[in-house]
């Protein structure tokens, strides 16, 4: 199917509501496989039954930045192909992208209590997680307070740009300023080595919590459409009131 | 509805609709306390020290900054004038969008700070205590800060100048509410009388930022 | 299955996510039974759109 298909905003809504049950059950199905997967996987040598957490904690991570990666690529879609379905495209993963990396903070956090003694660690990765929510928050807000959607989406597009030139320059500084303070006393977490009883179940997980990313992204960018097609024959509504008066 | 419901709830749903920023203070609350740590290194040992002054600076900013746009609004399209000339006594209209903006803005600072508390280690048993000083001390900011905003619209000039304006009258509140959060935190002094001194600040505030707000108003917009 | 001694931690990070994700979940179904619900009432008052118009 050609993607010039994909702009008329009436033929997309038709392959989203085919497509949508399909892609629920596979979500739910590989939700259950996967769970099943992570209550029998064995615990970690070193530390115990709490690297149950790193099942929800490392998809949420890599969801929280594929998200952004999603919105840079509808910006170009915005800003450089002009695609008429991409601002929303990018307007819909900013809320999924934002709850994944509030998911990623909050289980790190709950896991840094017992591996670290405290729920919150300076560490480089939770740090630059940190900096990627506030980002997220900052495009949410720019949302909020447009008042013209597409306007508003022009101007988020070229934020979701900038952030994503900007994103490893944040991440090396991150990790500059981190080894600076702290030589090496912190607890890793990534060893060159996974042991493959956890590797499996985690990525089914992963694999599970993408397809509800793309699940719930469908579902936003069919709210938002909706959304748009109220909006716009409000504004007919109203004009005809005004000519009746006229 | 009493004219105080209908004000408070008019300038409720102002700050939470599309363009209003209710959660905008408590998003740069949690901007501005992130970037501290940067500035000074990850060191638990320092933040957790320092952690209830970061807070509290940060809180101070954030109502202040917020406070900008307070009367600006409402005195480009002329509500303003319909206040001032409305039979309920300014001093109370102005007292009423003071509350109004707290319950909006400085109300969701009270409930990150807990949040920001953990991230700067300080115990959890304490963040419930700093987040009582921020509550008991935050309104004294709002009402303290109604003034420069008061001051800032009478002048036609906004940003940075309400900041300048009132961060000096802030002073007592800063020393008493980070005294308040260290003596409940660290000890050893008690926590009962830089606490009260922080409520009292707040309730003579209550009663001086109005007066003073509706006065800078009647004198500069005639 | 036993959690060992960090139980309390593995069911609260549990628990937030799916917290977290029955918000994000029950947002997207709301926000759509409540649009579709005004799009309906629109198109029952014979507001129609353009396109729907010309076809």
């Amino acid at each position: 199917m050609p993607i010039v298909d994909l702009a008329n905003p009436t033929r997309f809504l038709n392959i989203v509501n085919r497509i949508l049950p399909w892609l629920i059950t596979a979500t739910l199905l590989l939700f259950v496989i996967g769970l099943y997967r992570v209550v029998n996987a064995p615990d970690d040598y070193q530390q115990g039954a709490t690297v149950k957490i790193m099942f929800l904690h490392v998809p949420a991570a890599w969801l929280g930045m594929f998200g952004w990666g999603l919105m840079s690529v509808a910006a170009l879609g915005t800003l450089v192909w002009r695609h008429p379905l991409a601002d929303v495209a990018g307007k819909a993963a900013a809320p999924i992208g934002a709850a994944f990396t509030l998911i990623c903070l909050i289980t790190g956090s709950l896991w840094g209590r017992p591996t670290w003694g405290t729920y919150w660690v300076w560490d480089a990765r939770l740090t630059s997680m940190l900096v990627l929510l506030l980002l997220y928050l900052g495009v949410l807000a720019l949302y909020w307070t447009a008042e013209e959607p597409s306007r508003g989406a022009r101007a988020a597009a070229v934020l979701s740009l900038v952030g994503a030139i900007n994103l490893p320059i944040i991440k090396f500084s991150v990790d500059w300023w981190n080894t600076l303070h702290q030589p090496a006393s912190v607890f890793r977490m990534g060893r060159s080595t996974i042991d493959p009883a956890l590797l499996i179940p985690l990525l089914i997980v992963a694999l599970a919590f993408t397809l509800l990313f793309l699940t719930l992204h469908l579902a936003i960018m069919r709210n938002e459409l909706l959304r748009r097609r109220v909006r716009s024959m409000r504004l007919l509504q109203a004009q005809r009131l005004a000519e009746a008066r006229a | 509805m009493s004219p105080f419901t209908s004000l408070l709830g008019r300038d409720m749903r102002l700050a939470v609709r599309v363009g209003g920023g209710a959660l905008m203070g408590a998003l740069f609350f949690l901007v501005v306390v992130s970037m501290i740590p940067f500035a000074i290194g990850p060191d638990l040992a320092l933040l957790a020290r320092i952690g209830p002054a970061i807070l509290w600076l940060g809180a101070l900013l954030a109502s202040l900054l917020a406070l900008d746009r307070l009367f600006a609004t409402d005195y480009e399209d002329g509500s303003l004038d319909l206040l001032m000339m409305g039979g309920m006594p300014l001093e109370l209209a102005v007292a009423t969008k003071a509350i109004a903006h707290w319950i909006t803005t400085g109300l969701p600072l009270v409930i990150v700070a807990p949040l920001l508390g953990l991230m700067l280690n300080v115990e959890l048993h304490a963040v419930g205590w700093l987040a009582l000083t921020l509550a008991a001390g935050t309104p004294a900011l709002t009402f303290l800060g109604l003034i420069g905003a008061a001051l800032s619209v009478a002048l036609r000039r906004g940003g940075l100048l309400v900041a300048v304006l009132v961060l000096p009258l802030t002073v007592p509140v800063l020393i008493f509410g980070v005294a308040a959060a260290n003596a409940a935190i660290v000890g050893p002094a008690p926590f009962g009388p830089p606490f009260t001194i922080l409520c009292a600040l707040s309730l003579a505030s209550l009663v001086l930022g109005p007066i003073a707000a509706a006065a800078v108003l009647r004198h500069g917009l005639e | 299955m036993s959690l060992g001694p960090h139980a309390d931690f593995i069911i609260a990070a549990y628990a937030v996510t799916i917290f977290i994700v029955v918000a994000l979940v029950s947002w997207v179904v709301l926000d759509y039974s409540a649009q579709r619900r005004i799009l309906d009432d629109l198109e029952e008052r014979g507001i129609t759109r353009r396109s729907q118009r010309e076809g």
